[in-house]
């Protein structure tokens, strides 16, 4: 008995040791100062606290889970400031490291800034106490949220969640909030870009309770779990909310959140067109940026009014840039059609880099400018009006999105869709079934790089300018994040995943900072413990959950 | 009989493209037979810089083979184990240590301490990314495992932007390796010659590791079959974890020696090299290792030569920047036409 007790508590210093070791990087990595500068709630909590205080919280959080309903509240509790209190440890050593030595020269993140957000500005000694004092609460009131209700916890967890998130977003707040309810209501709820205390707690409390309110009414009512399916003028009926909805947006968003809702847009159109290659095609596609780069120098040669310019209008040039791209893939295509997985994601990687290089190279420096880029392109335009705002802008976007969204629903359920599973399901197998590969393949990535180089027309003549440094693996890498982190296959968890990856970093400037490395972690996250996305598609969530059902990973 | 009719287009479209390329290839060399703008000398030293270039590539290249061999999987964050070391090492050790004026006096024993540093840290972050991400997803669609690792390799990437900084770091100068001495006619750079005597050294160790060694043996035995080999009484996680140790110190290697060399360190520096390490081993047919060394070799001196050789008298301007593009272009065109390499595959005969 004393052993098991002894390989408990052993276990549970290791959570701490792990905990400790993760806050104390996030530290070093410098997103603690970052994120120190936004407050969450004014003079009271930064999202820096939220950063260091997140891992002891998550761990202490998942052991009182393990030993839940066991009655055992004194040591799950005990547990917990275990956790709080070794986690803690380690950010002291760090500062007491910092104080001591010279390590700034080697770790330039490790700041007097960063140490006094860790200490609570309160020096050495006392601070030690406070932080960990801080870190152990933090921990306790985890653990034993664990002892609440399901329900009661769930309703907490929104409350909370949303006021870090509203929060976090106030100062993008702010300015809808004025213009929308005047000064003195900003006065009432937001100091210096962060909110009130009282508001702040009303927001939580109220946000608590209506999800619990929502919880019990929405569990009150019997599940309807198949609906017959609609005609046709009823779900365009049922859709009509929605359309206005999207139709009005720019107005209530201002001008900085339609510019950021423009991206992702943009992002949206390119994740959709990723999503029929590797979602449905289940072909890994790394050089996706290069048909996005195809479609905006494509917009940016033929239409811009300096010297590298041909000078069509807008609207002339789109389609020619949506075929100019498709073609592209067609013929990056073809050299891939027998190559599978990862061969394919590195020939394709290559393509991508192989294209911007070209762009930048003077060899083709008198057509596409080098790394002076095409300059003058111009804005859309409906005879004279010229769309020259986001809010103007968003609608073409809007349209952009709307129809690419629309034929990749259409074509999911189509045949072709079909024949893109079965593609990726079994290549061998779909061929025996009559299915032609080259066909299917090529119309994967002719359509996927279709969309790509819409989204990149339209980035071009937002941006009135492009430079072949704007087109580097990393936007690759962004949109299989997004399709990825949203789910595979499926056109809703695309929306979610680009407004999620894309719209949050811009909103969260200092979030920016750290975008590659939360995606890189996102996307091992995802493959370990969601493989399926937030929002998957029926097709994915029945195949990865059967296959767990059926063959069970053996154990290791 | 459809199939063959519409596969037959592609063919020729490819045949069509493998002429094109031979032509311009072969027109580009033959004009510069003609004209020779270089003297002997000059191509002497390009042929030189490629060898050291390609006992660079060499080195990483033996990552993405061994452990392709075993797990069947690219390991994409293997870039990132060779950045991790010598950046950490650099930053740590040896910055510090030329501040002080440490590494003024006793060069030797500072570069052994950056060595031992670069190479534990690349293999700790090895054993971590194969521990957390690879493991649990052995049994994974490939394509999970593919992600994972690109996700691990961003992650690796801005992880240590973030702890070192996204600036440039110099690697101080080593006093003992500056300058040249003279060979046949030119001059070799003694960075040059440290590089490939290293990776002699390093890929005979290796050899005699992989078969003379039991611990060898059994990584072979994995790589030829998982479960035969676990029924052997191997351990297959503990090998597995084996091969990553050991591709991560040569990764560790081949990042002091590009420090060396190229004397700066950033976070980004995995990507390239970790590029066309990949087109080496594919080039020399993934999963073999002699190929892995002959590939990286034959990499670094195509790119050294080549643009010289046949881009120049094609007239395009400024063509040296187009040197990234042939070794993309090489790796695209291996993989289209010879997947299975020079050498050919060797420790996997499928693959999936």
């Amino acid at each position: 008995m004393s052993n098991v007790i002894q390989q408990d508590w052993r276990r549970t210093l290791q959570q701490g040791a792990i905990a400790g070791f993760i806050s104390l990087n996030i530290a070093a990595i410098g997103m603690v100062e970052h994120f120190g500068e936004r407050f969450l709630i004014a003079g009271l909590i930064t999202l820096g606290q939220v950063a260091f205080l997140a891992a002891p919280l998550a761990f202490s959080y998942t052991t009182a889970r393990s030993t839940m309903g066991q009655g055992r509240v004194l040591n799950t509790l005990l547990k917990a400031a275990a956790i709080g209190l070794v986690s803690s440890l380690f950010l002291i050593f760090l500062i007491w490291a910092a104080q001591t030595f010279d390590v700034r020269s080697i770790l330039p993140n490790v700041s007097p800034t960063l140490i006094g957000l860790l200490t609570f500005e309160a020096g050495p000694g006392v601070g030690y106490i406070i932080l960990l004092t801080v870190t152990v609460v933090t921990c306790l009131i985890a653990a034993s949220s664990t002892f609440l209700q399901e329900n009661v916890s769930k309703a907490l967890f929104f409350g909370f969640g949303l006021t870090i998130l509203v929060g976090s977003l106030s100062p993008n707040l702010v300015e809808r909030v004025r213009n929308f309810f005047g000064q003195d209501m900003v006065r009432v709820l937001f100091e210096s870009n962060a909110l009130q205390l009282w508001p702040g707690i009303i927001l939580a409390v109220a946000s608590t309770i209506l999800y619990f309110a929502y919880q019990r009414f929405s569990t009150s009512r019997p599940k309807t779990t198949s609906k017959p399916k609609a005609d046709l003028t009823s779900r365009l009926l049922k859709q009509a909310p929605l359309f206005i909805i999207l139709m009005s947006l720019p107005f209530f968003l201002g001008t900085y959140l339609t510019e950021v809702t423009n991206n992702v847009g943009i992002f949206l159109l390119m994740g959709l067109g990723l999503n029929i290659v590797v979602g449905l095609a289940g072909l890994l596609d790394l050089g996706y940026v290069a048909f996005f780069a195809i479609g905006a120098y494509t917009m940016g040669v033929l239409t811009s009014t300096g010297s590298l310019g041909l000078g069509l209008s807008f609207w002339v040039a789109l389609p020619i840039c949506v075929a100019v791209a498709a073609f592209a893939g067609i013929v990056l295509g073809v050299p891939v059609l027998k190559m599978r997985g990862d061969y394919l994601a590195i020939v394709t990687l290559g393509f991508g880099e192989i294209i911007r290089l070209i762009a930048l190279s003077d060899m083709m420096k008198p057509f596409l400018g080098g790394a002076q880029g095409v300059l003058n392109i111009p804005k859309p335009s409906l005879g004279t009006f010229i769309l020259d705002d986001p809010e103007r802008l968003y609608y073409v976007i809007l349209a952009g999105a709307l129809l690419a969204a629309f034929i990749s629903n259409r074509l999911r359920e189509s045949r072709i869709g079909r024949s893109w599973i079965a593609v990726r399901e079994d290549e061998d197998v779909a061929e025996a079934m009559g299915i032609n590969l080259v066909r299917t393949k090529l119309l994967a990535f002719a359509i996927g790089a279709g969309f790509s180089g819409l989204a990149g027309a339209i980035f071009a003549s937002k941006l009135t300018s492009i430079f072949p440094h704007s087109f580097n693996i990393l936007i690759s890498i962004n949109v299989l994040s997004l399709i990825i982190v949203g789910g595979l296959g499926s056109i809703p968890g695309t929306v979610v995943g680009a407004i999620i990856l894309v719209g949050l970093p811009e909103l969260l400037r200092e979030f920016a900072e750290f975008r590659w490395l939360i995606y890189g972690a996102l996307l091992v996250l995802m493959m370990l413990n969601r493989p399926e996305g937030f929002i998957p598609s029926d097709i994915m969530r029945r195949e990865l959950h059967t296959a767990d059902a059926e063959n069970p990973p053996p154990a290791s | 009989m459809d199939r063959l009719k519409s596969f037959s287009v592609i063919n020729a479209f490819l045949w069509l493209l493998r002429a094109a390329i031979i032509a311009i290839v072969v027109w580009g060399t033959i004009q510069t037979i003609l004209n020779n703008p270089y003297s002997d000398r000059a191509w002497k030293d390009f042929i030189i810089f490629g060898i050291a270039q390609g006992s660079m590539y060499a080195l990483i290249a033996i990552g993405y083979t061994l452990v392709y061999g075993v797990l069947k999987m690219i390991n994409f964050a293997h870039s990132e184990f060779f950045m991790s070391g010598i950046f950490t090492a650099t930053s740590v050790v040896a910055l510090p240590l030329s501040e002080s004026g440490y590494m003024a006096e006793h060069p030797l024993i500072t570069v052994i301490a950056v060595g031992i540093v670069a190479i534990s840290v690349s293999v700790l972050i090895a054993l971590v990314t194969e521990r957390i991400a690879y493991r649990p997803l052995r049994n994974a669609p490939r394509l999970m495992a593919l992600i994972t690792a690109i996700g691990a390799s961003f992650f690796w990437q801005y992880y240590f932007r973030g702890l070192f900084g996204s600036q440039v770091r110099p690697f101080p100068r080593i006093a003992a390796l500056e300058g040249s001495v003279p060979f046949f006619g030119t001059e070799i750079l003694k960075t040059h010659i440290l590089v490939v005597v290293v990776t002699i050294i390093s890929l005979l160790a290796l050899n005699f590791f992989i078969t003379r060694t039991k611990a060898g043996m059994s990584i072979r035995a994995v790589a030829e079959n998982k479960d035969v080999a676990s029924l052997m009484g191997i351990n297959v996680d503990r090998t597995i974890s084996l091969t990553f140790v050991t591709c991560a110190a040569m990764a560790g290697i081949a990042g002091l020696l590009f420090a060396i060399v190229y004397q700066q360190v950033h976070f980004f520096m995995g990507f390239f090299p970790g590029i066309k390490a990949f087109t080496a081993a594919v080039l020399g047919g993934i999963g073999n290792i002699p190929g892995a060394a002959v590939g990286g070799l034959f990499l670094g001196l195509f790119e050294s030569v080549g643009p010289s050789l046949f881009l120049q008298s094609l007239g395009i301007p400024a063509f040296n920047q187009l040197k990234d593009v042939i070794a993309f272009t090489m790796l695209v065109l291996v993989l289209i036409f010879r997947p299975q390499g020079i050498l050919g595959e060797r420790l996997a005969e499928k693959k999936a």
